[in-house]
This record gives C-alpha cells, sequence and structure tokens, in this order.
C-alpha cells in the first residue's frame, strides 16, 4: 500500500513539475535550459518528499500505540539499507551537479563576435547603460532580439544586482571591478532590470526599464539616441 | 538594599555604567588632544561600550576567580552562596544548568523581540505600495530580526548544550566552570547592544552586513557589529567548554559510541564554533575599524577590496547554519527514539553523519557568492561540495523514518515537534539542491526562494526541535510538566502558521519577489501571496503567545514531574527532576548503548545515588 501511494503520487507530482507554469514566462535563450534544469530539480525532489512523507505519515498511523508501555522490536541498523540511502542520494547529487556545469557551459559565452557590449554602471539607486560600439549612452536597456549581450557591470558606490526575472540570471554589480553577465532576449517586449542587493534607502525601487526590440528597430533606435 | 547589591548583575550594571562614561569621556580627551573636535558619536560609543563592557565583567566578578588566585585569595567553595535561590539567575554563578537556563531565558527573550521586529516588517509588504513605513525603518526593522534571530538561536544550542551535555555524560559540571558563566555574561550586553540598534538609527545592510554598504550604514550598524562580535566571543568561549567537557569529562565506561546523539551533535558544533567564528569576527571588526579609522579594507579607492569581505563573512556564516542546525538535529535523533521505543536506527552513520554535515559544511561558503563575480569555473566546485552535503543530510533523515518504522509511536508534544520539524527540515532540504546548482541559483539568489529556504532549514533545524526540547526537558529542568494540551494547540497552530508563511514565499521568489524590498511592483501579481505570508506569519506569534503561556503556567502550577516521565534512557533521567546541583554524587557506570529500547537485557547506564547500594538500572 505504501508502495502503490508513493508511485502514484510520485506521478501526480512530477506531472505537476513538468508541465505546470510556476514561472515567469521565459524571455531570454539562459532561461530555457534554467527552467528545464529546475524542473528536474522539482520532480526529483518532489518524489523523495512525497517518499519521506508517505512513510513518515503511514508509521504515525500504523504504529501508534497512545496507551502501550511494550517496547517496539530491537531493530538497531541494517548496512546494506543504510549504505543504499547514502549511496542513490550521492548518485542523484552528483548528476544534477554536472548537470549543473553543463547548462552553466550552456549559457556561457557563445558567440564573441556577434556580442553586443553594454556597460553597466549602478549607482544609489539608477543605472546607466553605455553602448561602446555605438557611443550612446542611456536610462533604459534597449536591447535587439536574438543577438547574444554581453553586459559589462560596475558600481559607483555600494554593491546592487543587476536581474531581469524573465531573463532569470543575474549578477552583481561590485564597486572596483567589471563583472560580465550574458543574456541574449528571445522574446520582443517591455521588462524591467530589478537590483537585487540591498543597496540603501531606495533599494526596492531602484529599476531600468528593459526593452527589447526587433534588430531594424533597435538600429533607428541607434541612429534617434546619436542625433 | 545589600541583597540587590549583592546580585552580579547590579553590580555589572552600576560598574559597566561608569566604565561606559569613563570610555567616551578618555575618547573626546584623546580627540580634543589631537586638535579634533571632541565629539565623534562612532568613537565615543566604541570606546565607550569597550571601557564599559570591560567594567561592566569587572563589577559582576567575572574576574574575581582569576584575580583571586593571582593575589593568593583564599580559594571560594564554588556555587556557595548565603542568597536566596532565585537570586543565583542574576549573577555571576558557575554551574553548567544554571548557565543552561540563563542562556534559554535569554534566548527566548531575544525571539521575542526579533520576531515583533519582522511582525511590524510583514505588515508593510502584505500589500504593495508604502502604506505606514519609511524604508529605513523597513530596512532596519528586517536586518535586525535576521542578526538577533542568529544570535537568539547560537543562545539557544548554548542553552541546550550546557544543560544537557554535562547531564549526558555523566559530567558533575563543564570542564570550566568560570569561563562558562563568562561565555555567559559576555551576551547580556550583546542584547543591550542589539536593542540599540534602532534608536540609534538602525542599518540598512541585511543581516549580512555586506561591505561597503555596511561602512556607510547610521550608528546602529556599529551597535549591531559589537553585539553580534559579543555573541561571537561566547560562542568560542562556549565551543572550548562542550569540546574539553565531551573529550575529559566523560563517565567511566561512556566511550564515543556510547554518546547521546546530541552529544554528537555538539561536538560537530563546537569543532565549527571554535573554528569558523573567528573569520566572521574578523569581517566585523573591519568593518568597524574602516567605519572609526580612514582604514580602507574594503574600499576600492583605498586599495581595498569588495568581495574579500564576502568570503571572511560566508567562511563563518555557512558553517554557522551547520552551528544552528546540527544542535537541533541532534535532538530529533533523541525525542524520535524515545516515542518510537525503538533504537534509532543506524546509531553509528547517524552519530558520524554530524561529524559528516560539518566537514562538508566548511567547503561550501563560495556558493553564496554564486552572482556576486567570482571566477566562473571556480562556481563548479562550490557546487559540487554544496550538493555533497545533501547525502549526510540525508541519512538522518531516512534514519529517524526507519527508527519509527514498526515502533510504538506515541504522539506526545515533543514528538509532534520534532514530526514537524522532519518535514520542514526535509522541504529545506529538497529546496536547497536549485540554490546549490549554480545556472539556477542564478535565477533564485536573493529572492524569497532562498528566504523561504533557509527559514525552513533554521525551523526544521532550530526552532522545531528547540520547540520538542523544550517540552521534552522542561520536566527535568523544573520538576513540572508543561500542559499537553496547550502543547498541542502550539503544535497545531505553530505547524499551519509555519506553512501557511513560507511555502507561498517559494512561489514568490519564482515569480520575481525579491529579498528586502519594502515595496514591489503591483503589476506583478505578488500581492494576494503575500498577504497569505503575513497571516500565516502572525499565526506563527499567535502559537508562540500559547506557548508563552504554558511556560508560565506550568511553571507556576504544572503537574509535578517524576525524574523519568519519557521513560528515557539516558543519563539526565536517571536523576531526579530537576537534578541534584553536582548531577551525579558517584560517577554513573556506563554499560551499554543509549538507545537500546526493546532489546532484551540492554542496560546503557547505572547510576548508584548514594553511593554504593540500592544500584539502579536504567533499561
Amino acid at each position: 500500500m505504501v508502495a502503490i501511494t508513493v508511485a502514484i503520487l510520485s506521478a501526480m507530482v512530477v506531472a505537476i513539475f513538468l508541465n505546470a507554469n510556476f514561472t515567469p514566462a521565459p524571455a531570454s535563450a539562459q532561461a530555457e535550459p534554467i527552467d528545464r534544469l529546475l524542473r528536474i530539480l522539482f520532480s526529483i525532489g518532489g518524489v523523495i518528499f512525497v517518499l519521506c512523507l508517505v512513510l513518515l505519515i503511514y508509521s504515525v498511523i500504523v504504529f501508534r500505540h497512545p496507551r502501550d508501555t511494550e517496547e517496539g522490536p530491537p531493530l538497531e541498523g541494517n548496512y546494506r539499507l543504510e549504505l543504499t540511502w547514502t549511496l542513490i542520494p550521492l548518485a542523484i547529487v552528483l548528476v544534477l551537479a554536472v548537470q549543473g556545469a553543463a547548462v552553466l557551459k550552456d549559457i556561457g559565452r557563445a558567440d564573441p563576435k556577434n556580442e553586443l557590449e553594454i556597460k553597466v554602471t549602478a549607482f544609489q539607486w539608477a543605472w546607466r547603460f553605455e553602448y561602446p560600439q555605438y557611443g550612446i549612452t542611456s536610462g533604459e536597456l534597449r536591447l535587439p532580439v536574438n543577438r547574444p549581450v554581453l553586459l559589462k557591470l560596475t558600481s559607483l558606490d555600494v554593491i546592487h544586482a543587476f536581474w531581469v526575472p524573465q531573463f532569470r540570471v543575474k549578477q552583481d554589480a561590485v564597486p572596483g571591478m567589471e563583472k560580465e553577465l550574458l543574456v541574449t532576449p528571445t522574446r520582443v517586449g517591455s521588462y524591467k532590470a530589478w537590483c537585487n542587493q540591498l543597496c540603501g534607502l531606495a533599494h526596492a525601487a531602484m529599476q531600468a526599464p528593459v526593452i527589447v526590440v526587433e534588430p531594424e528597430d533597435f538600429e533607428l533606435w541607434v541612429k534617434e539616441q546619436r542625433s | 538594599m545589600s541583597t540587590i547589591w549583592k546580585l552580579g548583575v547590579i553590580r555589572g550594571i552600576v560598574f559597566g555604567l561608569v566604565g561606559t562614561v569613563a570610555g567616551m569621556a578618555i575618547t573626546m580627551l584623546l580627540r580634543t588632544a589631537l586638535g579634533l573636535s571632541a565629539w565623534n558619536s562612532g568613537q565615543a560609543t566604541a570606546l565607550g561600550s569597550f571601557v564599559g563592557l570591560i567594567a561592566y565583567l569587572g563589577g559582576l566578578g567575572a574576574f574575581n576567580g582569576w584575580v583571586g588566585w593571582v593575589l593568593g585569595w583564599p580559594e571560594k567553595e564554588h556555587d556557595a552562596t548565603e542568597l536566596p535561590n532565585w537570586t543565583r539567575y542574576f549573577g555571576f554563578h558557575t554551574n553548567h544548568k544554571t548557565i543552561g537556563v540563563q542562556y534559554m531565558v535569554t534566548s527566548l527573550l531575544v525571539i521575542i523581540v526579533a520576531g515583533i521586529y519582522q511582525l511590524i516588517a510583514r505588515l508593510e509588504t502584505a500589500q504593495p505600495g508604502l502604506q505606514f513605513m519609511t524604508p529605513r525603518t523597513y530596512n532596519s526593522l528586517i536586518s535586525l530580526h535576521g542578526i538577533m534571530m542568529l544570535g537568539a538561536v547560537l543562545l539557544g544550542i548554548s542553552g541546550m548544550i550546557n544543560y544537557l551535555v554535562p547531564l549526558m555524560i555523566g559530567a558533575r559540571d563543564m570542564a570550566f566552570p568560570r569561563l562558562n558563566a563568562l561565555s555567559y555574561w559576555v551576551t547580556p550586553p550583546s542584547v543591550l547592544f542589539f536593542l540599540f540598534s534602532l534608536p540609534a538609527g538602525g542599518f540598512d545592510t541585511g543581516w549580512t552586513a555586506y561591505a561597503p554598504l555596511s561602512v556607510r550604514a547610521p550608528l546602529g550598524m556599529q551597535f549591531m557589529l559589537l553585539a553580534f562580535y559579543l555573541v561571537g566571543w561566547s560562542s568560542i568561549l562556549g565551543s572550548v567548554n562542550f569540546l574539553t567537557t565531551i573529550f575529559k569529562l566523560r563517565a567511566p565506561g561512556m566511550g564515543l559510541f556510547r554518546m547521546p546523539i546530541f552529544v554528537w551533535a555538539t561536538l560537530a558544533t563546537a569543532f565549527l564554533q571554535l573554528i569558523f567564528t573567528q573569520f566572521v569576527g574578523i569581517a566585523f571588526l573591519m568593518v568597524l575599524l574602516e567605519r572609526l579609522t580612514p582604514l580602507g579594507f574594503f574600499d576600492p579607492n583605498k586599495g581595498g577590496n569588495v568581495i574579500l569581505y564576502q568570503h571572511l563573512f560566508w567562511i563563518y556564516s555557512h558553517p554557522a547554519v551547520y552551528i544552528f542546525v546540527l544542535p537541533g538535529l541532534g535532538v530529533i535523533s533523541e525525542v524520535v527514539p524515545v516515542f518510537s521505543r525503538k533504537p534509532l536506527f543506524g546509531y553509528r552513520a547517524v552519530a558520524l553523519s554530524s561529524l559528516g554535515i560539518a566537514l562538508g559544511g566548511a567547503l561550501v561558503w563560495g556558493h553564496h557568492m554564486f552572482a556576486a563575480g567570482m571566477e566562473s569555473w571556480l562556481r563548479i566546485p562550490f557546487m559540487f561540495t554544496t550538493l555533497l552535503v545533501a547525502v549526510p543530510t540525508g541519512v538522518k533523515i531516512f534514519s529517524w523514518l526507519a527508527t519509527m518504522w514498526l515502533g510504538k509511536i506515541h504522539l506526545d508534544t515533543p514528538m509532534l515537534f520534532a514530526l514537524t520539524a522532519i518535514v520542514v527540515f526535509l522541504i529545506g532540504g529538497i529546496t536547497g539542491v536549485p540554490n546549490g546548482i549554480v545556472p539556477v541559483d542564478l535565477y533564485v539568489h536573493d529572492t524569497y526562494w532562498v528566504t523561504s529556504h533557509f527559514h525552513h532549514t533554521l525551523f526544521g533545524g532550530f526552532v522545531f526541535p528547540m520547540m520538542a526540547a523544550i517540552y521534552f526537558w522542561f520536566p527535568k529542568v523544573t520538576g513540572r510538566l508543561l500542559n499537553e494540551r496547550l502543547g498541542k494547540v502550539h503544535w497545531s497552530v505553530m505547524t499551519a502558521g509555519f506553512f501557511i508563511t513560507y511555502e507561498p514565499m517559494f512561489w514568490l521568489g519564482l515569480n520575481g519577489m525579491r529579498r528586502r524590498i519594502v515595496d514591489y511592483d503591483p503589476a506583478m501579481g505578488l500581492g494576494t501571496m503575500n498577504l497569505v505570508t503575513t497571516i500565516g506569519g502572525y499565526l506563527i506569534a499567535l502559537s508562540m503567545l500559547v506557548f508563552f503561556i504554558n511556560l508560565v503556567a506550568s511553571l507556576w502550577r504544572g503537574a509535578t514531574a517524576s525524574a523519568n516521565p519519557w521513560r528515557s534512557r539516558t543519563l539526565e533521567w536517571q536523576v531526579s527532576s530537576p537534578p541534584p546541583g553536582e548531577n551525579f554524587p558517584v560517577p554513573p557506570r556506563v554499560v551499554g548503548s543509549p538507545y537500546g529500547y526493546g532489546i532484551p537485557g540492554s542496560v546503557h547506564v547505572i547510576v548508584s545515588p548514594t553511593g554504593g547500594s540500592g544500584e539502579k538500572q536504567a533499561t
């Protein structure tokens, strides 16, 4: 009975985690492998959780002896069982870590020649975006769709962090250093870049518009900015 | 009047006040002599705090033992006192049970204050928009909530360890009783500093106090740094005592593999405290010095490095998580076999898993900095070490489940809290895996996902186990049982409140709710779940109210407890409730496993109350 319950509930949990929408619609090439990995993690975690919870609830219901003074059976351990529940989790986490490393490589730099480079400067409490390839500076982050963008982040005062939830990835902007973040927007639309590192009074409101447009529109915008 | 003056704490306060004023005066004189303006609030309060602290400890009598030894004063029999019994809690008293209770009460008081701070802050975030709070107040409240709760956890584990470990291993007291009292008595000033922080302007850095923001934060920051520095000092002194006690003062026959798991957990925790606390101490001290002097450790314009702070901070603050949870997991390992009437399944593996977690936990600090900008490839080894910690943690959880399997389970309040702890800690562990995997962490880092994850680990690894511990050992400490009915109300409301508070936070984090924000974009649709979270938080507070009523009422007129109301086999239950001053008139003899429930003829310990005839066997 325990096995059947675990199997049914596990199937349900896995079905939910693989299919349900519980994250904002992804809008970058980096978001897709991350979301895929997240769903796998949730499914595996969900099955482990179901297994343990069912065992616990079953034990509490079936083995409950409210006014019994007798002792339970003297089971002190079982090396084979203990080895199993050490080695299986070990194998799972190693596989997951390897997967993680693979995804990390996946979302790293792909095509350095085609990259749009943008210097991002954070300060209390706003963002500035410089496009050195075009010689323009802007308070909003306008990006052409489907082109890898290399953000080079720094800060003028304290630590800030750059995060667009729909892009998934984030990176701190650290004073005195330049840190890189690669994003390839895949969906035209407007988003917001939030500061994701507590940076003082107006941290909650620190944001900049992020507008992903078609390449032609981007060129148009660049011309406008230059004139 | 003379009784009042004999209370160490009164003398300490008076001396401390005088010392503080003197310290501030010295600062002003020095500054005047250097031709500067006399008043500098940071420097004056820093030196005032330092001199005041030393004077307070002197007034308290913390140094009497050592000074008397140097000057050749006649040695006083320790614990000799002509004052009424209650006064020992207000003086420099060296009995480990007194100190354990002092720690525990202090911890609970800090938990109340830190909890109230968050309850106030949670009202603001229940809905989008700025309701009634300035961002400065909000940032200060959540920052203080975090760091004070961590202080409270350190006090709480010290309380449990102090009271229980000497009893569990059959010792008369800790190895260094005076050091033990000192390590407690530096914490009341620390609590005071925490309380000063808000009126002194608070601080807006979160509990992590990242430079350079912490260098620029208001004076409240300095009080927080000093406060946690003192807690850390207490923690290091405590760990020396725990380790020495466990290695040197075990009763005859108490081999390492006959120790209760709680003692093993203490061993692992104490190693971590001893080795790593200094790192956060240095980090905080460096921030303090950068605030007070022209030094620039973390200022790139002065040749400093911002990331350095994070390394120093997390080298302690990740192992700190295990300092917080290992004793709690030890409590679960004590409670589950007693209420399942079965031996702890896989005792040796559970014992060693504490050390495994401690060792693994020492090598994972980089996972807090995946988005901070370390070398990209360097994140991969930290990812592996982080995930490996899941293995010994899993061993514990599976062992508890196997202990319950086929047992004779009794659902008294301590067991109920242990069960909630297991489920909550399990969720905490499972939701920790995504954070440990670099690309996924870049998504969830610094969102409510992480906030929810670590509240699961801390509630599952400390708060719920501490509740189990209090319901379990309260009869031992006070000689009275806690009320079971109120206990079950407390348990059910707290468990429900916990899940209502924290499960929605996972969803919130994934959907863009950042940590530590006073306000959020109404367009993101996060209002409903935030409201649910706030309601859950108030349910937890309500359950705590029931808990405190139960504590006071049961202390006052609870049912009298027998020596061993739960039929436990471990040593602390083989003496009277409360135990005699020196625990065991004659050292007990340990002859077997502490968890041999149901094993025919199994004996853990032989205690002879009178020192000869009438030996009592604990079976």
